[in-house]
């Protein structure tokens, strides 16, 4: 994850506190999205910013966690194309192997 | 209406393996956290030879050697894959091998920053006086030659090294004591992006045969800065290299947009040309050394050899409407505004549908889309998976979602409107722009009426706007000047019997 989110996550996280914070991904790819997941949870696993050893635990999902909550409009025009392109059901299950795992607290 | 054309395009690569060692960024961070790094260690290693970068099949292709959709028919791995017909020089310009980079960069040089170590210089001449773009004028410029010793001294004074392997061969003096605008690596970077786009602007009036002296003015859009601390970003990286390739009757200036830059220069060449204050506008960049080697760690982790080595160039000339070169549809260019959004399908849905839409077609009325051309074996490795296939795939959903084609059309959209990336990830030159030599010719031989290219950047890495950045026209075949034929003998006539009243009027006040 760019080293600039990770930043602006942590802070966010330490000013309202982990429990208040939800992090949604638009990642287009599950590795990738895999690995945004896990570095917002376990830390950054390329320890190269500031998530390095740092586990938030944060509560993590990927926007097509969250269809059934997004007004129907506004999926239509967002990410309605993109739900055509990417593989749903890999980045979900991605995202979710790292969200649910018992570290992530 | 009278539209410009796509004229001539050239492209070049120069083979930098050691610049990627001494100045790739990637390279860089990691020797600043870690001098002891593994990763550094083993990098040598990997990195190709001149050879096996040259007969590269996706390298082969941006030469113009092949047809992007020969790329198709080559197995992949393509990096295990040598091209036996290779050669460095291409249709559409050349692969350039380090040393002889290491000496235009000298050439290139006016204000006398870098120095040559004096074996290095004299065996460089003997094989630049084989090359057919520099002749005895140029040599000249690689001055004298300097002893090891004077290199090393200049490293001590904050020089940048040219290295080949393990030798010093050369060094960059830096251009101020304290501005580090004007720092070694600063010019190192900018003398380099500067030599690349020398070297593809010789080839395009070279390998199509167009005086440099019929020139009007020069768009470059490189992703360097040339500029002192005062104003970074001051320029003018067009006139400094329009000066070494002879364009004396032309101006020019730079533009940027991040990796857009190069779709925006071209809507402002075709428009300087259609609107008639000049009749031919050069567009040209040259490469970017601090991307080289950006993926090296994942490359290398995957055991593969370090894809990034190449600086890529390219150079376009828009030109007045000849009746004949593909024209530039000004009327249908798409723009992805302030106001767009960001998300992929709005982008996608401002460049590609809402100017198609105005122009009457339908996306199955585009014979071929050129969006981001990354050459996906060095783009899936470092996780960012295939840019092509992704952009053709976004492209034909939008088409079902429009009702241009049918879901069932959606798996084979990218085969018969796509095309395999195969550009170096140099930012800049990787949006549309590979393919414009390719397409122009594919019109031209009547393979196809039309292409779209379509550029896009990530304005947000400047951190002054989270905005994303897009921009895209037509291009398609000539119909011939008979339409315009028409009309100027109309106004030939109009002229004429102006002409005569008038005449006629002072003979009557007489």
């Amino acid at each position: 994850m760019d080293l600039e989110n990770q930043r602006r996550i942590k802070e966010i996280a330490e000013k309202h506190g982990a429990e208040n914070v939800v992090v949604v991904l638009g990642g287009g790819e599950a590795e990738a999205s895999g690995l945004a997941a896990e570095t917002v949870t376990a830390g950054d696993p390329t320890y190269a910013g500031p998530l390095a050893g740092v586990s938030l635990g944060l509560p993590v999902y990927h926007i097509f966690d969250l269809k059934q909550i997004v007004d129907e409009a506004v999926w239509e025009e967002q990410i309605s194309m993109m739900e055509m392109v990417l593989d749903v059901d890999e980045i979900i299950k991605e995202v979710a192997s790292f969200r649910d795992r018992p570290s992530s607290g | 209406m009278n539209f410009p054309v796509l004229k001539a395009a050239a492209y070049a690569l120069v083979h930098a393996p050691n610049i990627l060692l001494t100045h790739g960024t990637t390279q860089l961070l990691e020797g600043a956290k870690n001098e002891q790094s593994q990763y550094l260690k083993e990098l040598p290693s990997a990195l190709r030879s001149f050879d096996q970068a040259a007969a590269y099949p996706p390298n082969q292709a941006y030469i113009g050697a092949i047809k992007p959709k020969d790329l198709e028919q080559i197995a992949q791995p393509w990096y295990e894959q040598k091209l036996e017909s290779a050669s460095r020089f291409g249709p559409y310009g050349e692969i350039m091998p380090e040393d002889e980079f290491y000496a235009l960069m000298k050439i290139v040089d006016v204000f006398d920053l870098i120095k040559l170590e004096k074996g290095f210089r004299a065996e460089i001449q003997a094989k630049l006086e084989k090359h057919p773009l520099f002749d005895q004028d140029d040599l000249a410029l690689l001055g004298p030659g300097a002893d090891l010793e004077d290199l090393q001294k200049m490293l001590k004074a904050d020089a940048s090294p040219m290295k080949i392997g393990s030798d010093l061969i050369g060094a960059v003096a830096p251009a101020h004591d304290l501005d580090q605008a004007l720092s070694a690596s600063i010019m190192f970077e900018n003398l380099a992006a500067k030599a690349s786009a020398v070297l593809v602007l010789r080839h395009l009036f070279r390998e199509n045969g167009i005086d440099p002296l019929d020139v009007d003015y020069i768009i470059e859009c490189s992703e360097e800065a040339a500029g002192d601390m005062n104003q970074r970003g001051g320029g003018n990286f067009a006139k400094a290299i329009g000066e070494m390739c002879g364009l004396k009757n032309a101006t020019g200036s730079d533009l940027r947009s991040f990796c857009s830059g190069p779709v925006h220069a071209l809507v402002s060449a075709a428009a300087l040309v259609q609107a008639g204050v000049f009749k031919n506008v050069v567009v040209v960049a040259g490469g970017a050394t601090a991307k080289l080697g950006m993926n090296g760690r994942e490359h290398l982790k995957k055991g593969m050899p370090i894809l990034e080595d190449l600086l890529g160039a390219f150079a376009v000339l828009i030109s007045s409407n000849d009746g004949i070169n593909p024209q530039i549809r000004t009327d249908t260019v798409g723009r992805h505004t302030i106001g767009s959004g960001s998300s992929p399908q709005a982008v996608l849905t401002a460049v590609v549908t809402d100017p198609l839409e105005r122009a009457g077609l339908s996306i199955r009325d585009v014979d071929l889309f050129a969006p981001e051309l990354q050459n996906p074996e060095i783009t899936v490795p470092a996780g960012a998976g295939n840019v092509a296939e992704a952009n053709f795939k976004m492209i034909a959903a939008l088409g079902v979602k429009r009702g241009d084609l049918e879901r069932s059309e959606l798996a084979d959209f990218a085969s018969r409107h796509g095309m395999p990336g195969y550009a170096p990830t140099q930012g800049h030159i990787p949006s549309g722009v590979p393919f414009l030599g390719a397409g122009r010719d594919l019109i031209l031989e009547g393979e196809i009426k039309n292409f779209m290219i379509i550029g896009k950047g990530s304005l947000f890495l400047a951190r002054l706007t989270n905005l994303f950045d897009g921009i895209s026209f037509l291009v398609e075949k000539n119909p011939g000047l008979k339409a315009s034929a028409g009309t100027a003998p109309k106004d030939e006539v109009r002229r004429i019997i102006a002409e005569a009243m008038q005449d006629l009027a002072a003979i009557l006040d007489q």
